[in-house]
């Protein structure tokens, strides 16, 4: 990819002290494609890194799938989730404490009213598992918010850092 | 708006070559993306990816897939693997690596790294691996990076492109 104007920072949070979540709201439709990208950890591991999306408010119902295939350094393995009321991003292992896990979603033609949406993640936390992800969230409506938190209500520990690109595909 | 998508720097090799060293990179980013395409000269030897000339402090989870089946192995190591096809693959096919790090100037944080390869070769065996990597030395800000085979040298016209990705 040669470098160019297409790959743009739409908004960042750095969490100032502990965050529970962080919505990406009124998202341009200038774009083709978004990624989000996450440098994080929880205040306390009994959580899994979840996500929702919307048009206009978040869908919290559940139309939303993910199939991952994921490592431990153990065993490799692979699950899914159907009909939840979010996208599972970490095939729902613990965080670690620090600031020591990231992640990398890709929200494919997302602006789109005529599919529903494909969502490919990357997870990695090196005391935890990494994990490849494919989400899908099912409505046609363009996505225009977008909330990354944890379900178990924990919350994000400060300095964890969440970022959203687009990218224009002209 | 700014663009945030940014060339660093691009190494094509011109002979076989022992290892190739991003040095000075600048503190004007917020991640960066290391692109790498390259072949071991021999029968063997991965891509070995550190910091600021450190070989401790490393641990990894990989997940790998070979056509046949998937696995998981972890271990402290000298620095990132990347997987690297050897010579005895189909000729002028090469690895494909993205490896991603986010927050590289932070001074309080390990860095952690995202890392995705694939080796296809359309013969024998090939490799496709995800990587979590965490380099857990004194938090510091990277400035360089080192990539070097385990064993033997990278092929001519292996190629590595360091780009730098900024959130504002």
């Amino acid at each position: 990819m040669a470098a160019g104007a297409t790959y743009e920072p739409i908004a960042t949070t750095t969490a100032s002290g502990s965050v529970s979540f962080v919505t990406f709201s009124s998202i341009s439709a200038s774009y083709t494609d978004l990624i989000l990208v996450t440098n994080c950890g929880c205040v306390s591991g009994a959580a899994a890194l979840a996500v929702q999306m919307g048009t206009g408010s978040l869908d919290t119902a559940t139309n939303y799938s993910t199939t991952w295939l994921s490592g431990n350094g153990t065993n490799a393995a692979s699950g899914r989730v159907t009909s939840n009321s979010y996208l599972y991003i970490d095939a729902r292992v613990v965080l670690p404490l620090s600031v020591t896990a990231n992640a990398i979603i890709q929200f494919q033609n997302y602006k789109n009213t005529t599919t529903y949406k494909t969502i490919l993640s990357r997870y990695n936390d090196a005391a935890g598992e990494t994990v490849a992800g494919v989400g899908l969230w099912r409505s046609t409506g363009a996505i225009n918010t977008i909330k990354i938190y944890n379900d178990n209500s924990n919350n994000f520990v400060s300095g964890s850092t969440f970022t959203l690109y687009g990218i224009a595909a002209a | 708006m700014a663009n945030t998508y940014t060339l660093i720097e691009a190494k094509t090799l011109t002979t076989s070559t022992a290892s190739i060293t991003f040095s000075s990179i600048p503190a004007t980013f917020t991640d960066l993306l290391l692109r790498i395409s390259a072949r071991n000269t021999s029968t063997g030897g991965d891509c070995v990816i550190t910091f600021n000339g450190s070989s401790s402090s490393y641990t990894n989870k990989i997940l790998t897939g070979n056509g046949a089946a998937a696995s998981s192995t972890a271990g402290s190591i000298t620095g990132l693997d990347s997987e690297l096809v050897p010579s005895s693959y189909t000729a002028s096919t090469f690895s494909n690596s993205d490896v991603y790090i986010p927050n590289y100037l932070s001074t309080s944080n390990y860095k952690a790294v995202s890392t995705d390869t694939v080796s296809e070769n359309n013969a024998a065996t090939a490799y496709a691996d995800f990587l979590a990597g965490l380099w857990a030395a004194t938090p510091a800000a990277i400035t360089s990076i080192t990539c070097t085979p385990n064993a033997n040298n990278f092929a001519q016209y292996s190629t590595f492109y360091l780009y730098g990705i900024k959130n504002s």
